[in-house]
């Protein structure tokens, strides 16, 4: 990469996704840019760098920070987060609701498998939902991911990592090498494109927040802003989940976790409910 | 120590297997084909067997039942890893008594999402 390059392409990430790309990144914007430059017929990645520097091509822009996104993903990540939604959070809420619908967003969804398996959970309650209706709004800034996250479509490889087979028999089918989602539950997950740096008070009010392994990227201030506003469209007691590595001590005051429960965060968690006695 | 026998006719996939099993704190065991598994287990029943399906003698699903319809049988999970992908084949293995499915080709990570998915890591 030129001189310069690097600092460019980090500063504009940083701006328009919240991404921080350490110094040592270098050899990442790289790897990534290159199959752009490819795609593009393209001499080298400093074409793509130059078409942003000296034309500020808005499509290059988009595909650029959406390639130096990192979607890894797969079905029910760290399990214990899926099994307190369905011991704990869904049967709270469920409770709290009597009927009607409960709103859930997934605020980071890449390529899908996380609002889906929230739909698998919400499916395997069956008759203890009584009769409340759960729909998921999956977000993501990447077009590319969202595009596979509504197709539904997954490789061999990704039905196997954290999907149990009992799951796989019950809501996939084969369609050649690909592994497709049910009807049923792709009808349960909408899909909208969203960036957390946006204001996004106009996606309405939700029952619980799923905001896993997303905030890793960002600096202090940019994961405060965003649990913030977060905590703002979010109905009581104002269900939060992040990922493993990350937490919302140090970071604000507007959710507190909630004890025993690794993972799981509330607004208010002095009215949580029995089911969450520690 | 859990123990886990590795039933495959090819031991390349058996080395395979035993190398990631082990990181996973396996004691392995391998057998070559159905028969040769029935008789091990027979003898000592491992915690775990990862089972393949086409195997010459007696195959992976034939030891399977006759697995489970042995005293003590039920005990072992089994995790069937085979080339088989078709749902037709994994709703049979799982009716038959598997506990879980891979399909081949595998790696260590599948080996390990699907071991604790059975509770087994
Ligand atoms: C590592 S994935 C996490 C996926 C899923 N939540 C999980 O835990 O498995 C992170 C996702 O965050 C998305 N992302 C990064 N910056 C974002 C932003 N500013 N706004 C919305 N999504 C963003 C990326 O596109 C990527 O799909």
């Amino acid at each position: 990469m030129k001189p310069g390059d690097f600092e460019f392409v980090s500063q504009l990430v940083r701006e328009r996704a919240g991404i921080v790309l350490s110094a040592d990144k270098a050899y990442l914007v790289e790897s990534r840019l290159a199959p752009i430059a490819r795609k593009e017929g393209m001499a080298s990645i400093d074409d793509v760098v130059a078409a942003i520097r000296l034309r500020r091509d808005s499509r290059m822009i988009e595909t650029v920070v959406d390639a130096m996104t990192t979607n890894e993903t797969f079905f029910f990540r760290d399990k214990t987060p899926f099994e307190i939604l369905e011991t704990n959070v869904l049967p709270e809420l469920v409770a709290r609701k009597r009927g009607g619908t409960l709103r859930i967003w997934c605020a980071a969804a890449s390529t899908g498998q996380e609002p889906y398996s929230i739909a698998m959970v919400a499916d395997a309650m069956g008759p203890r939902l009584a009769g409340t209706k759960i729909e998921i709004l999956a977000t993501d800034l990447s077009e590319r991911c969202l595009e596979k996250a509504k197709a539904g479509t997954y490789t061999q490889f990704e039905v196997q990592r954290g999907l149990p087979v009992q799951m796989l028999l019950k809501h996939f089918t084969k369609a050649g090498d690909s592994w497709n989602i049910s009807p049923t539950l792709k009808g349960q997950v909408r899909y909208r494109a969203m960036n957390l740096l946006d204001d996004f008070r106009a996606l309405g009010r939700f029952d619980a927040i799923f905001c896993r392994n997303v905030l890793i990227y960002f600096d202090l201030p940019t994961k405060k802003r965003i649990l913030d506003r977060m905590a703002m469209q979010v109905e009581d007691p104002g269900f939060l989940f992040l990922g493993a590595a990350e937490t919302v001590l140090g970071v604000t005051d507007a959710f507190k976790p909630v004890s025993g429960f690794r993972g799981l965060y509330a607004r208010d968690t002095a009215r949580i409910g029995a089911r969450f006695a520690a | 120590m859990k123990t886990c026998l590795v039933v495959d006719d090819s031991r390349v996939i058996r080395k395979v297997a035993r190398r990631i099993l082990e990181d996973l704190s396996f004691a392995v065991d391998e057998a070559e084909d159905g028969a040769q598994a029935l008789a091990q287990c027979r003898t000592t029943m491992p915690d775990a067997i990862l089972l393949d399906w086409n195997m010459p003698v007696m195959n992976g699903i034939d030891f399977l039942r006759a697995l489970r319809a042995d005293p003590g049988g039920q005990k072992p999970v089994v995790v069937f890893c085979t080339t088989e992908n078709d749902i037709t084949s994994i709703a049979e293995a799982i009716q038959s008594g598997a506990n879980e499915y891979i399909m081949k080709p595998f790696d260590s990570e599948i080996v390990q999402s699907k071991f604790a998915e059975v509770g087994l890591c």
